[in-house]
């Protein structure tokens, strides 16, 4: 198209804009503010973004789908403290973690068939199962809000182990954002990710088995959770509970829609989250050198998000004569 | 009758299976389940906590209720307009700082303090309404959004506020009654609750903002489309419930007298849950305060009880979120299969053995025979006409007939190839008769009694008459009018064939025989309508007899045809006159002969008739067959029947071919012809009845010849 002299609007889409706010926000914190260009600085971004960039992807493959997850937070959360706890308790290493995965297993399973085969909105299904997830296994299950990782587990030597200077969830999120890619770009399974997202009547129509992949994407989205539990577990030698509360699970949201991953569905990528997590990232860290209180910054990721979804509405905006009725 | 054959007559005519359907399309079945679960978590909470019905501890929970009621009652308005408002939580809790912060900070009046919170409330649902109305951004998403803004701006007020307002020494006997004191036993909050719901309640109901708002949550588009303000209708919606969560947070504050990091927590989700579980349907339209309110009880009464019963911490979102998603789950599948259930057990087919009959067969000999001769009649109106039910003709020999579009269609003598329509009705026209003073009087399917004057003026005589006692659908609607015949006294007698079917489901009303066919009379004198009879298997024709002393009806299903008098000793009785026909009866008209005419819309055939025995048969058969694989009365083949006074079959005419008259629904005599009709066929014929009087009209024999 360039060739024959149409503006290239491709790079004007939201996604470019994200990059190019990302680019100058950089360059003012590098310049601006003393110790942000730091090698260490610049890992420690990296490194905070991991766990939310690894949430994001799997929040990113239940949106392209035309879906949300809001209890992504609630499994990763209670899911590791679930685990830590059964080991606190002495239960042998392999079956708790079968039991682990076999409970966010479940969890994934009643989302995706709620959504697929009750026709219950998303949003409610997960909010409901976030409230009871994280209602049953702290009122049942474990004992108190933070549950430690015990002495030389192997989560703990998880979060000691480095390359080349860099923390193994760097790598792991790497790893995991080019896995997303490859299935997102090249398998059939997630290509129909994107039919089904754009026009879930239409996918059906043509034979894609919409409700089956449906269920899949929430059981994804619940083992990428327990992988970032697994995570925050490692760094942080612990696991507290409260952050179900905290506005993570909205950073989740923030990170995949100020990224470009319109929430009507069937677009947006693996890069859209990159792109998404390295502006939240500098932003936060940007944040955090100017010594901005925890409660403003939760106000100023609360205005951005208000501000991405706006302008989400403008550029794609909902279509009166084929929405569907309660979609809300 | 076998063994079988009586239990199956006892189980489907004694068990009223056909209630159960009626229910179902009844509306308030949506707040059964809701209502249920009420009082089951009442009874299990107040059985299991010991004092939960104890005034004090009431006194204490209802406050917290009334608080709880205002914000829920704000979420069902919004939920009904087809969005969700999830800042509610926020909304209160701002309001709540808004009215601690003028009171106990800037120390001026607690009415000052009020209008502080409203204010809040009010810009908060403003930004709310403004970004989800106007700009159409998705409800759950934006207010999401609103909530974490909102719960962060709340969060550094109160750190920034909290020890200056502990500080405070500002006192107020105002503040204190609106969070302690009692009026008439009942707390300031529980008031304001009441007060609200009560108004809102009136507003959505009975008010023109209210019905947009429900019209809005049924449907956006048509809403759109009808001339509906439906952004400013969703603006209003998220106002609203700001300025309730903001009533809730100003009861809050003088409750607690201050606000802290707790107040309004979770209180989103306890809203939603509560709006869900009492029956409020997301995506709009469907719901009421009543509804939310009962919501607010159960969810209020859950997480408090918990609470008090000594489960820790977790247990609260536990339960509610168990209870967001089966009653999510239950609504979009109940809204979803409600219609898919009621068509499943609507249809309850009744027992009968109908009595044997002689045959209409050519050459079998009996008074039923039918010969070829209708085949032979003159056609009008061919491919003009579609559905002339009943015919009939003036003074003036003209020809009117209803049709399938809603009108009455004339045709001028003498040769009825010239046509107008002469009325429009707007519903099936089906029986017809002429009064004394030359209105046309037409019983319209499913609308009710109509009269035509002869300037053409269409007016509505009845469309109801009393409701009976027992019924669970309202029954005084008249649902399928069939055919009248007007009194020498100018009373106007009709039937009203079905009361569990409309007009066009005659099909469905076969299948099940329920006997529900009724005979109703119209004053003009006063404008009354009167059941007199009931329970007749599809009550269709009537004529009047010669002498106006009695009047004949068809039952249609039955095969029967009934003789109701006016006057005399047996007045007001019934009496079946023809019995076990072999054909259905339709309309019945006078014959010059001082005979009359009956027409047949089909035969019975020992199939049908062998299924009537077998009502589980006919129930299997509309759940799990298409419809045009069911069984029903065989209507290809019709007939004309005349019979005399006392019941006795004088003749029989059909049309074997099934070329021109199939299926014949009415006949008409006049001036030596026959007229014949039928509800399905594309003509009306014109038969030479050989011997006939060539000046017998219908019109001189009800009312004389023209003075």
């Amino acid at each position: 198209m360039n060739a024959i002299g149409w503006p290239n609007w491709r790079s004007l889409n939201q996604e470019g804009i994200v990059f190019a706010i990302a680019v100058v926000l950089f360059a003012a914190a590098a310049i601006g503010l003393p110790g942000f260009i730091d090698p260490n600085n610049l890992v420690a971004i990296v490194r905070s973004v991991s766990v939310l960039g690894i949430l994001a992807l799997g929040m990113a493959i239940v949106i392209i789908g035309r879906g949300i997850d809001l209890s992504a937070v609630a499994i990763m959360a209670m899911s590791v403290a679930w685990y830590l706890q059964l080991l606190n308790s002495g239960t042998p290493d392999g079956l708790a973690f079968a039991y682990v995965l076999a409970g966010v297993l479940a969890i994934g399973l009643l989302n995706g068939f709620l959504v697929a085969y009750a026709d219950v909105p998303a949003i409610f299904v997960t909010l409901a199962t976030g409230s009871f997830v994280f209602g049953y296994v702290r009122s049942q299950l474990i004992s108190q809000d933070a549950v430690p990782v015990p002495q030389g587990h192997w989560v703990e030597l998880l979060g000691g182990l480095r390359f080349l200077d860099i923390p193994v969830e760097v790598f792991i999120f790497a790893g995991l954002a080019f896995v997303f890619f490859l299935f997102l770009r090249f398998t059939k399974w997630g290509r129909y990710i994107y039919f089904a997202g754009d026009n879930p009547v239409a996918a059906r129509n043509i034979g894609i088995p919409v409700r089956p992949m449906l269920v899949l994407r929430y059981v994804l989205s619940a083992f990428v959770a327990l992988i970032a539990g697994l995570l925050t577990a490692a760094s942080l030698h612990s696991i507290n509970t409260r952050i179900v509360n905290s506005t993570l699970l909205y950073d989740i949201v923030l990170v995949a829609v100020i990224g470009g991953i319109g929430l009507s569905g069937g677009r947006g990528g693996v890069r859209n989250v990159l792109v998404g997590a390295a502006l939240i990232g500098i932003l936060l860290n940007a944040m955090t050198i100017i010594d901005i209180p925890l409660l403003y910054q939760n106000l100023i990721k609360a205005a951005i998000l208000l501000g991405a979804i706006i302008v989400d509405g403008f550029i794609n905006p909902r279509d009166e004569q084929t929405a569907q009725q309660g979609d809300i | 009758m076998s063994f079988r054959e009586r239990l199956q007559s006892w189980r489907y005519n004694l068990v009223p299976d056909h209630v159960v359907g009626e229910i179902l399309t009844k509306r308030w079945t949506d707040n059964a389940i809701p209502f249920l679960a009420l009082v089951a978590t009442l009874g299990v909470f107040g059985s299991l906590i010991p004092g939960f019905f104890k005034l004090t501890a009431l006194q204490d929970s209802t406050r917290q209720l009334g608080e709880f009621s205002l914000l829920v009652t704000g979420m069902t308005v919004v939920m009904l307009g087809g969005g969700i408002d999830l800042s509610v939580g926020s909304i209160f809790a701002l309001s709540c700082f808004s009215a601690v912060y003028v009171f106990f900070i800037l120390e001026q009046s607690v009415w000052l303090a009020l209008a502080a919170s409203i204010a809040t409330g009010l810009l908060f649902g403003a930004i709310n309404g403004y970004l989800i109305g106007y700009f159409r951004l998705r409800a759950f998403l934006t207010t999401l959004v609103t909530f974490i803004f909102g719960r962060a701006l709340f969060d550094i007020l109160v750190t920034t506020y909290a020890a200056d307002v502990q500080l405070s020494s500002a006192t107020s006997d105002v503040l204190d009654f609106i969070g302690d004191g009692t009026f008439w036993g009942l707390s300031v909050a529980v008031w304001a609750a009441i007060i609200l719901a009560i108004v809102t309640h009136v507003a959505l109901t009975r008010s023109r903002p209210g019905w947009h708002v429900l019209a809005v949550g049924g449907s956006r588009r048509s809403a759109h489309n009808a001339g509906i303000r439906v952004r400013r209708t969703v603006f209003m919606t998220y106002v609203f419930s700001g300025f309730c969560a903001s009533l809730g947070g100003f009861l809050i504050a003088c409750r607690l007298s201050g606000a802290g990091p707790g107040t309004g927590l979770n209180l989103e989700i306890m809203a939603l849950t509560a709006a869900v579980v009492g029956g409020v349907s997301l995506g709009g339209g469907r719901g009421s305060v009543v509804k939310g309110l009962m919501g607010a009880i159960i969810v209020l009464t859950m997480t408090n009880g918990l609470i008090r019963m000594g489960y820790g911490t977790g247990t609260n979102q536990m339960v509610l979120g168990i209870m967001l998603a089966v009653a999510v789950t239950i609504d979009i599948r109940w809204l979803k299969n409600r219609d898919k259930v009621l068509n499943e057990v609507y249809v309850a087919p009744v027992y009968l053995k109908m009595g044997a009959t002689q045959s209409a067969a050519s050459g079998s000999g009996t008074p039923y025979e039918l010969d070829n001769r209708l085949s032979a009649a003159d056609h009008i109106g061919l491919g003009e006409l579609e559905g002339p039910e009943d015919v009939i003709l003036d003074r003036d020999d003209h020809l009117y007939c209803g049709t399938r579009h809603g009108e009455i269609v004339r045709f001028f003598a003498p040769d009825y190839i010239r046509s107008e329509v002469f009325a429009h009705i707007g519903g099936f026209p089906l029986g017809l008769a002429f009064d004394k003073s030359g209105n046309l009087i037409s019983c319209v399917g499913a609308m009710g009694l109509y009269s035509v004057s002869p300037q053409r003026e269409v007016r509505r005589l009845s469309a109801e008459t009393s409701r009976s006692w027992t019924s669970v659908v309202d029954d005084a609607r008249l649902r399928d009018p069939n055919d009248c015949d007007i009194a020498p006294d100018g009373r106007i007698y009709f039937t009203d064939s079905t009361k569990r079917y409309d007009a066009h489901d005659w099909a469905l009303d076969s299948i099940e025989n329920r006997a529900t066919g009724r005979l109703l009379v119209y004053d003009p004198k006063d404008g009354s309508t009167k059941t007199l009879l009931d329970g007749y298997r599809y009550t269709n024709g009537v004529c009047m007899a010669h002498d106006g002393k009695s009047l004949f009806f068809a039952e249609s299903w039955a095969c029967r045809v009934h003789r109701y008098w006016l006057e005399g000793p047996k007045a007001g009785t019934a009496e079946c006159v023809i019995r076990d026909m072999p054909g259905y009866p339709d309309n019945i008209n006078r014959a010059s002969d001082g005979n009359y005419w009956m027409a047949w819309l089909g035969m019975r055939t020992p199939s049908f008739d062998l299924s009537l025995r077998h009502p589980d048969m006919r129930k299997r058969m509309t759940r799990r067959l298409p419809q045009d694989e069911w069984l029903f009365p065989n209507i290809n083949t019709g007939g004309v029947v005349k019979f005399n006074e006392t019941g006795g079959i004088v003749e029989a005419m059909g049309d074997l071919s099934g070329d021109a008259h199939p299926m014949v629904t009415s006949m008409r005599e006049h001036k030596g012809y026959l007229f014949v009709g039928g509800i399905l066929n594309n003509r009306i014929g014109r038969y030479r009845i050989p011997g006939a009087d060539p000046n017998w009209t219908s019109p001189a024999s009800y009312w004389g010849t023209r003075s």
